[in-house]
């Protein structure tokens, strides 16, 4: 475990390193935005609103009691989504998808010697292969968070129009009752934490692999599972850390 | 030039390499032969410092290599090609994007003169009009040619083939045992060939070194390997019906 850590901390030192052409880097970095930031628009979207609706339905279904007023359900529909569902659960979504696909890419470059050739031609291939894809999933991560935080907004409003829990002016009042920036930017912390967590442990896990398409395999599956662990984990830190 | 001199590797305690010490020259091919896990792939991937060595030193042109910095590395790597087994080819790029990786990452050239050498290096491997091709729709023999046309894209010193034919029909072994003789004599570059395929060896064998249980056990050329006594060699070399007969003709 500590030689991982170890190795770990290695391979980022490499990353994090001046790119030896800034047009290449450039190149690269627009790749990696449109190929694990713009596909994800899509299944972030779909999951936001559906569970933004969710979201809804459940409080209005808990807080059923005359006493307690009913813009209570946007109320608590907006904090549930801004500080806990659209950071956390759409980054653990995000860990499935990026954290594979990150593995596997980078693992089978390694076992086809993709890597290797890197090298060997005076590359630094964690620089040139690892650093464009923290660097994509830093900037764009926050952004599909703010589309999920929107969309989750609007998943919401949609059940009170369609199932009645709540009218939807009730619903609208509830939003903007009792609103701090501050959970905006909670949010915003804890995606770039998240977001570095997914793409750096995914590369680590994908460009250590030795061996062949079973390995390959094995580090995908790794990739999310070790992601997801560290998600929950600096969830609960963060959390203790910046609301308390 | 290159120099190999005293290198011992071990793996736990295995004992890979054991005391060698090779030069390889220049403007010649210089075959590495030698029987699976006799050591041969690791002095090479020592050569190319994907592997540093326990003991002894790499030299390329009386520049050490082995156990430097890895900046002192990198200036001696970019006048490296090296062609790998199964060719290496970067999957996400097209052709012509693969030979002309190198010369984006360590030239300033313009596109067009990129262009004009990436068609150069790939009509000197005889592939013509495969530029926007991707590395999937290649064959086997293909891929090799485009893997030797990125290696020799950046007009390197030193050629470094793992394994050249292997999995090819041997019409496409041949011909690119033949390429990779005619760019080492046209360039003047050193040339470091692992095979144990016995036509490379009688092809190409202007300096041969057999490796067996991880020491040089013996060196010659193409010529003397077919009067040699060493029992070793003859038993790695000339082991099939036909190699026998090859061998008492």
């Amino acid at each position: 475990m500590l030689k991982k850590l170890g190795d770990y901390v290695i391979l980022m030192f490499q990353v994090f390193r001046r790119p030896d052409k800034s047009l290449i880097f450039r190149k690269r970095l627009l790749h990696e935005f449109y190929n694990l930031g713009f596909t994800s628009i899509g299944i972030v979207l779909i999951l936001s609103v559906f569970v933004g609706a969710v979201a809804t339905i459940l409080v209005a279904y808990n807080t059923d009691n005359p006493l307690l007023p009913e813009k209570l359900i946007g109320f608590s529909a907006r904090q549930m989504i801004v500080l806990e569902f659209s950071p956390t659960i759409i980054s653990l979504i995000l860990a499935g998808k990026l954290g594979s696909q990150i593995a596997s890419e980078l693992g089978t470059m390694r076992v086809t010697q993709q890597i290797d050739a890197l090298k060997v031609m005076g590359v630094n291939p964690a620089n040139y292969l690892i650093f464009p894809k923290i660097i994509s999933c830093l900037l764009f991560i926050p952004v599909l968070i703010v589309f999920s935080i929107v969309i989750g907004i609007l998943g919401g409003w949609l059940a009170c129009v369609f199932t009645g829990v709540i009218t939807p002016t009730n619903y609208v009042v509830g939003l903007r009752a009792w609103f701090e920036p501050y959970s905006l930017t909670f949010a915003m912390i804890k995606t770039v934490v998240f977001a570095y967590l997914i793409t750096s442990i995914s590369s680590f896990i994908g460009y250590e692999v030795k061996g062949g398409s079973v390995e390959v395999g094995k580090a995908s599956t790794n990739a999310v599972v070790v992601s997801s662990i560290a998600i929950i984990f600096f969830d609960l830190i963060l959390t203790q850390m910046l609301l308390t | 030039m290159i120099k190999v001199e005293n290198i011992t590797k071990r793996f736990g305690d295995r004992v890979v390499l054991d005391d060698i010490t090779a030069t390889f020259e220049r403007g010649k091919t210089n075959l590495i032969i030698g029987e699976s896990g006799s050591g041969k792939t690791v002095l090479t991937k020592i050569c190319i410092g994907l592997f540093e060595p326990d003991s002894g030193t790499v030299t390329f042109d009386d520049r050490p290599f082995s156990n430097t910095k890895e900046k002192f590395k990198k200036d001696i790597r970019k006048e490296m090609g090296v062609l790998f087994q199964g060719g290496a080819l970067f999957d996400s790029m097209s052709v012509e994007e693969n030979v002309m990786f190198p010369l984006n990452m360590f030239t300033d050239m313009s596109y067009e003169e990129k262009l004009e050498r990436v068609n150069f290096c790939l009509n000197r491997v005889n592939l013509k009009g495969i530029n926007d091709l991707a590395t999937s729709e290649l064959s086997g023999g293909m891929m090799k040619r485009v893997a030797i046309a990125r290696a020799i894209s950046n007009s390197p010193k030193y050629l470094f083939c793992d394994e050249p034919n292997s999995g090819l029909d041997p019409v496409t072994s041949e011909l690119i045992d033949e390429l990779i003789s005619e760019i080492t004599e046209e360039y003047n570059i050193t040339t470091i060939i692992n095979t144990h395929d016995i036509n490379s060896v009688l092809k190409m064998g202007q300096t041969i070194n057999f490796i067996h249980k991880g020491k040089l056990w013996w060196r010659g050329d193409n010529k003397s390997v077919m009067d040699t006594n060493n029992k070793e060699l003859n038993d790695f070399l000339f082991s099939t019906e036909l190699t026998k007969r090859l061998k008492t003709v």
